[in-house]
């Protein structure tokens, strides 16, 4: 599949070096400002204006969205987003218009991401659209710039690997937990100088939601991208999407995506398999993504690690997060709460914490947030009445953006503060300084909201 | 872009793995609007020990006053894995790095410094360990990187040869940017265009 895309994507081989026609274009107000800025000082035009979309999320307040940020820099940045899709002529989801939201929640669900299409953003979690069979990834600043004024980017065809999910989930065992057993088991860079193909009976009755959150998490394995032949699952979700293809363009797009599966013998560079059945729920306990383990587990002890190397940062991660060895994963006690972010803020997620928390009380000790993925989604939770579940067990419900992902706005932890987050990294410091990231599934973080401290939430 | 041939300069070290652009760069300096200027928040939260910046943590490394100024800084595996945020080639840069050299680099963080002119060299791991053990017992210890080249040359005389792909090496030696490279092609994109837009209609939006 991903040489098919490749191929037919590509402009010219030259150098060593390929040129590749780029589809489609998502941007945001942290890591575009420079591209444009660079577009003025040479001189140059967007070739494209109307293949590039713009939402600011990475630094929004998630409350009173209509007033006026606060923050003067943030402030500076979406008002500078503001001015360059005005000067530029690029459509612009604002604050307040329902379609905003996070970039990778937006995208699909405009129906801007298509199979057999093409799609980078400055954001490494870009990934996410994969889900639907296109070749996603993120870029950098000079290349958000490339990508403007050339409508194509430089690229170096990345190698591919296959990772086999075969048999099918455990009940209340979800995709979270999924890609995190992965990325525990061939670790943060396993994936390095890979494109990833997830099949198996798993991932085909995996919703598109859930394959979004595989494909957005692969990047934290190190991979470039990740992706999953479209079905008739993906066909049906695209239907009367706004930007997607309709009515003799949707049947002629039909016949064509259909096309886009890995031939039966098609070959890959390296191949993973895993066993669905043996994945249990997953809670990470150090500092990168893929110091994981199961909610039975307990936090490793560096004392038995052989390799010095591995010991040492073990150590130094279990320094940062506080932990000491041996610990029972469930008996860590939590401070906050985080559901949002890309890889987990869609209507299922938001779903499955309701049907979890409805008529409990989060602890005392924990305070709680949920933050949608977008206005779109945001609404429909509305309409359904989850807003209210999540109210009264005692959430904070709050305006859509990426919030604690990353904590640039004031949805930040203190120093020590140890968080069950549905987010994609818990790297030292990314949910503010000296903070604790634990990841975890919305389920997950559903349950340690209201237990105080991790439980299995199949038994609870 | 400044062009790249061969550097010799003070040499810093960096013995960890899996440094993050995170901490390269952490995300409370992404909120600028320029290019520039990001070098003081390099390594912030190793580097200091307030949220302002005014007080220097003595115990890192690169605060201590032997690799002042330095140009090269050699670092573990996995460098500049997580974000994909090119603030960490700028700072980097800003901060007066032109070259980093570690066992191996993560990819997009790889493509930034050549797109920003740092040379990312990959030097195998006992090569690395071997740079490490001679920055630490050596004051004032200096490389020479030369890309014409490939090669790493010890003040002992020791010299290591790298790989650098013709197209980046290209770039860096002649300072080229990227974007003047691929219009050089347009009308070969205008071309595909016009193919793919009979083909896949789909794929293009109305203005
Ligand atoms: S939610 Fe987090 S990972 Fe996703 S786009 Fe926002 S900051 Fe990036």
């Amino acid at each position: 599949m991903f040489e098919k895309i490749w191929d037919s994507h590509l402009v010219i081989e030259k150098d060593g070096n390929s040129i590749v026609y780029i589809d489609r274009h998502l941007v945001h107000e942290v890591t575009s400002p420079q591209a444009f800025e660079g577009l003025r000082l040479s001189g140059r035009k967007v070739m494209h204006p109307e293949l590039t979309f713009a939402v600011p999320d990475h630094n929004i307040p998630t409350i009173d969205q209509n007033k006026p940020i606060n923050d003067p820099i943030s402030a500076l940045q979406v008002e500078t987003l503001r001015k360059n899709c005005r000067d530029f002529e690029i459509t612009l989801f604002d604050l307040g218009d329902d379609r905003s939201g996070i970039v990778h929640v937006m995208g699909p669900e405009q129906g801007l991401t298509i199979p057999g299409s093409t799609i980078v953003c400055g954001d490494s979690h870009t990934a996410t659209h994969g889900a639907f069979g296109s070749l996603a990834f993120g870029i950098g600043t000079s290349e958000v710039e490339h990508v403007l004024a050339t409508q194509t980017l430089q690229q170096k065809k990345p190698k591919t690997m296959l990772i086999e999910v075969n048999g099918f989930l455990s009940h209340d065992v979800t995709p979270k937990d999924i890609i995190l057993a992965i990325i525990g088991k061939i670790g943060t860079s396993g994936g390095r100088g890979y494109v990833i193909e997830y099949s198996g009976e798993a991932i085909e009755s995996m919703s598109m939601e859930g394959r979004m959150t595989l494909c957005n998490m692969t990047i934290e394995a190190g991979a470039r991208a990740g992706m999953i032949a479209p079905d008739e699952k993906t066909f049906e979700y695209l239907k009367n999407r706004p930007f997607a293809p309709k009515g003799e363009s949707f049947r002629k797009a039909l016949i064509s995506w259909k096309q886009l599966s890995s031939d039966n013998d098609a070959k890959f560079d390296n191949t993973v398999k895993l066993n669905a059945v043996d994945v249990l729920p997953q809670v990470t306990w150090g500092t990168n993504p893929g110091m994981v383990t199961d909610i039975n587990g307990r936090v490793p002890d560096p004392s038995n690690i052989v390799n010095s190397i591995e010991r040492s940062s073990v150590e130094k991660a279990l320094k940062y997060m506080g932990l000491k060895p041996n610990v029972p994963i469930k008996e860590i006690k939590i401070d906050r709460v985080f559901i949002g972010s890309c890889t987990n803020s869609r209507i299922e997620d938001l779903r499955s914490v309701a049907e979890y928390v409805k008529g409990k009380r989060v602890s005392k000790d924990v305070l709680a947030m949920i933050v949608p993925g977008s206005g779109i989604i945001k609404r429909q939770a509305e309409d359904e009445g989850l807003d209210k579940i999540f109210i009264s067990a005692g959430f904070d419900w709050r305006q859509p953006g990426c919030s604690m992902c990353l904590a640039m706005n004031d949805d930040v932890l203190n120093p020590g503060e140890r968080c069950a987050s549905t987010s994609n990294r818990n790297f030292e410091g990314r949910q503010g300084k000296g903070s604790r990231t634990h990841l975890v599934s919305p389920l997950m973080a559903a349950a340690a909201a209201i237990a105080g401290h991790f439980v299995d939430p199949r038994l609870n | 872009m400044e062009s790249f041939k061969i550097l010799k300069g003070k040499t810093a070290p960096l013995d960890m793995i899996d440094v993050d652009t995170d901490q390269i760069i952490p995300k409370q300096f992404l909120k600028k609007i320029e290019r520039t200027g990001f070098g003081v928040h390099l390594f912030h939260d190793w580097r200091y020990l307030d949220d302002e910046g005014d007080i220097l943590n003595q115990d890192f490394v690169l605060n201590s006053p032997r690799y002042k100024g330095a140009k090269i800084l050699v670092t573990g595996e996995n460098f500049g894995c997580g974000s994909s945020r090119e603030h960490a080639p700028w700072a980097l840069f800003d901060y007066g790095f032109k070259c980093i050299i570690s066992p191996s680099f993560a990819d997009i963080f790889f493509n930034n410094c050549r797109k920003n002119g740092i040379l990312a060299v990959v030097l195998k791991k006992e090569e690395v360990e071997y740079l490490f053990d001679e920055i630490e017992s050596n004051e004032g210890y200096q490389l020479t990187v030369d890309l014409p080249k490939q090669v790493v040359s010890t003040p002992n005389g020791k010299n290591f040869s790298f790989e650098v792909d013709s197209f980046a090496k290209n770039c860096l030696l002649k300072g080229l940017d990227d974007i003047g490279w691929t219009l050089q092609y347009k009308e070969k994109i205008k071309d595909f265009e016009k193919k793919v837009v009979t083909q896949k209609p789909w794929l293009f939006l109305e203005k």
